[in-house]
């Protein structure tokens, strides 16, 4: 059996202390292997944001632990965990996080900046992720004076610049009209398929879920089975 | 994040709030412009003063007076063989026991004296110009080496047996002369009367005119064979030991001499009874006290550069404020603390480099104008005096002591932005 990309054992995470103690997470276990395509589904408030950053490694759980490729995330040291977030990982997160008064393709380019590519090449590979999202148009403008659906392509081009293995998207579609919303669920199951990318999708929305290979169902911190009852 | 696009986007991110950047480039200006102002005066006035000096007397010699009789035990005591002169030193009045002949060569002996020239008091009644008006005239100046604030011509050299002397500017007119120039190569008369009541008079060439120092504005300067050919005439009539009684001799010594080697002189010379003062000595305390007042001058251009300083803080603490998912989302995609660090603190080292450069580029526009306003104004009796003056390396100590204090206010916004949780900072709305 193949060791899986990213693995989460019995993790647990709770928020403040004593009276005002939340546990949002209360021991959740999950394997994603390389490859394939999962979606973390749940109502509002059920932790998938939380788990979903529990497994980018943005966060650290309060007990249980993360394994990236079979080692525990938890003993790699900052600098490791920085890389693997630059190189490995591609995000789209729950609102654009877009910085305004830069242009697109500076925006797009930058986990390229970041990781220290140099200008000629960052443009490359920027201009070259706006093709696949047919934005290359609109390189110069400003990221702000897009629409919407143009937004979360933009944002989808910058959580490819880096060529990632793992895509996580929370909530990619939430802010989007259907049809829109169609397209980018195109774009990534499209990028999963053909490249083989691991996509992690956070979604509420049943319809998306249902197109990944796998959902995984989340109630109160904990994975339940699709009636809701715990698994 | 290579170290070029971290100053790229440190430049980029310091004008995306003009407003807020101008007003706290403007709070580092006004200190920045004063401080270069302040010290522009202090190289200035230093530098006016490092020229006087040359040409008050040159670096090789120390003016030797005897050391004053303690009289703290009562008057001393007469000794038949000594004699008495007016003292130059000391007040109006006040003798001091002469130097004699026989003592010269004694102060020759100190090791490291060169030469001993007595001081020559030479006081000639009048100058006259081909016959014309006759002027009241005064000598200053150390003999040998002199090097005046020329308007034209040359000093009046030593070791010649052509009697020389320099003129200051405003003789110029007086004596009939159409211009600076003109007077140079003249002969003037000196009348002289002696001990006995007879006159005589002494030609010499006009050599030099001399501009007005910070000393001796109106007083001319001769070479050692007029000043000796003006004592010889003045004392006729005087005995030989009252003729070769000085009140204060010239020790010249060698002008390489170390300062250690110069007290050393200073020293053997104490020890023989005579107190030695070089020229650097009389201007020291001078520019002693222009330096404290300068540094005075300086401590509240910094105080002003320090309420800057929290002007700094406050743009950067706003500017991290407004930035937080900005920062959050960079470290979720890898950037490490320390370049969120550097990034906002070279924001904060540019806003300070953007607020000196201009700041001293202004003192040094607003420094050239008022040296010309002050030169035809309050200064003109002083030609050659720039009283704000620029050397580049103040200059550049006052960038980087700039560039300094605004690294020091950066760090507190700086290491805000660094310790922010990429979640917490994503979450903030
Ligand atoms: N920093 C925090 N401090 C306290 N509670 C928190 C914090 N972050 C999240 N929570 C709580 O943890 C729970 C899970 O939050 P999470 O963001 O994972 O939900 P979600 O499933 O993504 O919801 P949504 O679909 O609305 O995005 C929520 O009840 C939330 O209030
Ligand atoms: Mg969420």
């Amino acid at each position: 059996m193949p060791v899986p990309v990213l693995a989460a054992r019995d993790v647990k995470k709770s928020y403040g202390r004593g009276a005002a103690r939340f546990d949002a997470l209360k021991g959740v276990s999950i394997d994603i292997e390389e490859g394939e395509s999962i979606s973390i589904v749940g109502k509002s408030g059920s932790g998938k944001s939380t788990l979903m950053h529990l497994l980018a490694l943005l966060d650290k759980p309060s007990t249980g632990a993360v394994e990236l490729s079979g080692r525990d995330a938890g003993a790699l040291g900052g600098r490791v965990l920085n890389r693997t977030r630059n190189q490995t990982f591609g995000f789209v997160f729950q609102q654009f996080f877009l910085t305004p008064n830069t242009s697109v393709l500076d925006n797009v380019t930058l986990p390229l900046r970041i990781a220290g590519v140099s200008g000629a090449e960052r443009r490359r590979r920027g201009m070259e992720a706006l093709e696949r999202l047919e934005l290359a148009d609109k390189a110069k403008n400003k990221a702000t004076d897009l629409s919407g659906g143009q937004k979360q392509r933009v944002v989808i081009a910058r959580a490819l610049v880096n060529e990632p293995r793992v895509i996580f998207a929370d909530e990619p579609t939430g802010n989007l009209d259907t049809a829109t919303g169609a397209v980018v669920e195109e774009i990534l199951f499209d990028l999963n398929r053909r490249t083989g990318i691991t996509l992690i999708v956070v979604t509420h929305d049943e319809d998306l879920a249902a197109k990944t290979d796998r959902s995984v169902f989340i109630r109160d911190g904990l994975i339940v089975d699709r009636s809701g009852e715990n698994a | 994040m290579s170290g070029l696009d971290m100053i790229r986007s440190a430049v980029g991110n310091t004008f995306r709030s003009k407003t807020r950047t101008i007003l706290t480039v403007l709070a580092i200006f006004i200190g920045a412009f004063t401080l270069a102002l302040t010290s522009g005066v202090g190289t200035g006035i230093n530098r006016y003063i490092d020229t006087t000096v040359s040409s008050i007397g040159s670096n090789d010699i120390m003016v030797v007076t005897r050391t004053a009789e303690n009289t703290s035990d009562g008057p001393a005591k007469y000794e038949p063989d000594t004699r008495n002169v007016a003292s130059q030193t000391a007040s109006p009045g006040t003798t001091v026991r002469a130097i004699t002949t026989g003592e010269l060569d004694d102060i020759a002996g100190v090791s490291g004296v060169t030469s001993v020239d007595p001081a020559l008091a030479i006081r000639p009644d009048y100058v006259e110009y081909n016959g014309g008006t006759q002027y009241q005239v005064s000598f200053a100046g150390f003999p040998g080496g002199t090097k005046l604030n020329l308007a034209a011509g040359a000093d009046p050299a030593p070791g010649t047996s052509k009697h020389e002397v320099a003129i200051p500017v405003e003789y110029v007119d007086a004596l009939g002369f159409t211009s600076d120039s003109d007077a140079v190569g003249k002969t003037v008369t000196f009348g002289v009367t002696d001990q006995t009541g007879g006159s005589t008079t002494i030609d010499a060439t006009i050599v030099g005119v001399a501009q007005p120092g910070l000393v001796g504005t109106s007083s001319l300067t001769a070479n050692d064979s007029l000043t000796k050919a003006l004592y010889d005439a003045q004392s006729v009539g005087l005995s030989d030991a009252s003729k070769n009684s000085y009140a204060s001799v010239t020790v010249h010594f060698d002008p390489s001499d170390s300062d250690a080697q110069i007290s050393t002189i200073k020293g053997d010379l104490k020890a023989l009874g005579y107190d030695a003062t070089t020229v650097k000595d009389q201007i020291g305390l001078f520019k002693t006290i222009i330096d404290a007042i300068v540094l005075v001058l300086n401590g509240f251009a910094v105080i002003a550069l320090v309420a800057a300083g929290f002007g700094i803080v406050n743009t950067l603490l706003m500017s991290v404020q407004e930035r937080t998912r900005e920062i959050g989302l960079m470290k979720a995609m890898g950037m490490g603390g320390g370049r969120v660090f550097g990034l906002f603190s070279l924001e904060a080292v540019f806003i300070g480099f953007l607020g000196s450069a201009i700041g001293v580029i202004g003192a040094i526009l607003a420094g050239t104008a008022l040296n010309g306003v002050l030169a035809n104004g309050l200064l003109s009796a002083l030609p050659g005096l720039s009283l704000i003056a620029f050397d580049p390396a103040p200059i550049a100590v006052i960038i980087l002591v700039v560039m300094s204090i605004a690294f020091l206010a950066g760090t507190i916004p700086a290491l805000r932005a660094a310790r922010q949780d990429p979640i917490e900072s994503l979450r903030y709305e």
